[in-house]
């Protein structure tokens, strides 16, 4: 690791002016820039360090009558251990790296975390994401890989709490801007280097999830290599608005599958106005991968994210997940 | 900073000049400074006070002196700030319990507690634990009076190699910290984030198992 000078800004505004100065790196936990600076794939020469700033709304989860105010420095164990926070975004914390990660990751950090792809975590690629004119993985070692909107560039969006904030409807409040979560994510076909919108100097101060996210009923569920430590192989977010037994709206966000969580809209529509049976669930789940395009060494995600899918629709309603008629 | 020297020729350049030298997102420290000072030679030299205030506090990237309290002492190492929260104890004050596996923060090895919470030291600048209580494997101990944990590892022979144990039993404490009576599920959820490379995993679950009712 390169050295650099350690910044400590008493305020959002000053860690703001620093970080928008050339060659300054915002960061918060650190988990992630640590690794990309150990790699030499970020050598700022100064790390303007948020956690100087003292503010305590950055590390509180705040009730209040619109909704949920999360402090971009909450950690992941804060959320898991959190009895405020919808209980899907709790989950999907508490499953996510390990617990000497979770004490230490910011929800900030998590959502504007890079990619974990292995040609573009190693200094000795020059792929297409870091601005070279190359993507390795389309013809290299694609097993972990994107399966949507992967044609130029086949990373996976790595955070495990982004699906379930575009899922509840949450905001990401910055210094300068509300961003919805749908829109902070970037996909490779607007823009490959990149990931998310923010800007120079632009601080996300907290996560907002509104009141009306309450009503929802949401599950999140992933497969992985393990139960623990590694970043999910495919994951599947559902929060569900009922009029009865009726779907009344559905939001259903994919992880792991493209380079942002992956709204899938025909399985949205095509859930409303239905209860949610085992069998509408495997129907949904079924064409929310048909248009999949998997590499040689990816083909097994399709499979499992179609499971994974089918059991979060059928969490999310409250019903058995695992049907022993071959379902 | 190192752009002190720059923001102050940029304002006795003519305000004009500065103006148009804004940064992309209009954030600069230029274009801060423009913002809240205005144009005119007295103007300025507030401005040069109100930057003076507003500047951040920096360390390094030179050695200085970092002191922080381990494991009930305050010590004080001579380090850049790149320097990891493990390295600043092995390299630097010679505690060398917690060891380097990955460097990645993916084994667990380097594992110690900052203000009682299970981290890996070798993911957090050692800078990042100024003000924070540290304690590694090597405070557990009361003198030659073993922890109740090191005791049960001992007793359940729950080791082989012994790299993962100091990073295990730190999350063991952490665990038990939180938690007198765990389960066993509760015990593999705890320790999830070490590895043994030897595979003594169910030795050392039954470890933290004697361990909880002694503690
Ligand atoms: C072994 C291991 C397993 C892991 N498994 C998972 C997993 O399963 N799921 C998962 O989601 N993650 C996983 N991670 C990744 C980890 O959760 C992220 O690296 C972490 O959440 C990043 O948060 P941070 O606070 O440390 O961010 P930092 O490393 O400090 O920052 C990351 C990026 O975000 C920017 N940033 C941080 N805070 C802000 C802010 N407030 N405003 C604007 N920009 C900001 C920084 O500039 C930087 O570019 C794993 C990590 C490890 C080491
Ligand atoms: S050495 Fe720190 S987690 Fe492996
Ligand atoms: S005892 Fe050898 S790594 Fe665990």
């Amino acid at each position: 690791m390169r050295n650099f000078s350690y910044v400590m800004p008493q305020t959002i505004e000053a860690a703001s002016i620093a970080a928008a100065q050339k060659n300054s790196v915002l960061k918060a936990g650190g988990i992630d820039l640590l690794d990309l600076m150990k790699g030499d794939l970020v050598r700022p020469d100064h790390l303007v360090n948020l956690l100087s700033v003292g503010s305590p709304a950055l590390r509180e989860v705040a009730v209040k009558d619109d909704g949920l105010h999360i402090g971009a420095l909450v950690t992941l164990a804060q959320l898991a251990a959190s009895s405020t926070v919808p209980s899907v975004l709790a989950h999907a914390a508490s499953v996510a790296a390990t617990p000497q990660i979770r004490n230490v990751a910011t929800v900030g950090g998590n959502i504007a975390q890079r990619p974990r792809c292995w040609y573009f975590r190693s200094a000795t690629f020059n792929c297409a994401r870091k601005g070279g004119n190359t993507c390795f993985a389309q013809e290299g070692d694609n097993r972990y890989h994107a399966l949507f909107d992967n044609g130029d560039c086949a990373v996976v969006q790595a955070s495990s709490t982004a699906s379930p904030l575009v899922a509840l409807g949450a905001t990401v409040v910055t210094n300068r801007r509300r961003i919805a979560a749908g829109e902070f994510f970037v996909p490779t076909s607007v823009d490959i280097t990149k990931e998310h919108v923010l800007g120079e100097g632009e601080i996300i101060s907290e996560i907002f999830i509104p009141a009306s996210a309450r009503a929802l009923k949401a599950a999140y569920r992933e497969a992985g290599e393990r139960e623990s430590n590694d970043w999910a192989l495919v994951s599947a977010t559902v929060a569900l608005d009922f009029d009865g037994a009726l779907v009344k709206t559905a939001r259903v966000v994919l992880g792991a599958v493209a380079a942002v969580p992956y709204r899938v809209i025909s399985v949205e529509e095509a859930l409303r106005g239905k209860p949610i049976t085992a069998a509408n669930a495997a129907r949904a789940a079924e064409g929310a991968f048909a248009k999949a395009k998997p590499f040689a060494l990816n083909t097994y995600k399709v499979s499992l994210g179609k499971t994974i899918l089918k059991r979060a629709i059928l969490a999310a309603a409250g019903q058995p997940e695992l049907s022993t008629a071959g379902g | 900073m190192a752009s002190k020297t720059k923001s102050k020729t940029s304002s006795r350049s003519g305000s004009a000049k500065a103006v148009s030298r804004k940064g992309p997102t209009g954030l600069s420290r230029r274009g801060f400074m423009q913002g809240v000072g205005v144009a005119g030679g007295v103007a300025l030299v507030a401005t040069e006070d109100a930057r003076a205030a507003a500047a951040p506090k920096t360390r390094g990237p030179k050695r200085a002196p970092v002191t922080l309290n381990v494991n009930g002492k305050d010590r004080t190492v001579t380090i850049e700030p790149r320097v990891t929260l493990l390295r600043a104890l092995r390299n630097h004050m010679d505690l060398t319990g917690a060891k380097e596996g990955c460097d990645r923060g993916g084994c667990g090895a380097c594992s110690v507690q900052v203000d009682g919470a299970l981290v890996a030291s070798c993911m957090m600048l050692a800078v990042d634990a100024v003000g924070k209580k540290v304690l590694t494997i090597e405070g557990l101990a009361k003198g030659d009076q073993l922890h109740p944990i090191q005791e049960a590892f001992v007793k359940h022979d729950a080791l082989q190699c012994g790299f993962c144990t100091p990073g295990m039993v730190m999350a063991c404490k952490a665990l038990l910290d939180g938690n007198k009576n765990p389960t066993l599920a509760q015990i593999k959820k705890g320790l999830s984030g070490n590895i043994c490379r030897c595979g003594t995993y169910t030795r050392i679950f039954a470890a933290v198992d004697t361990a909880a009712k002694q503690v």
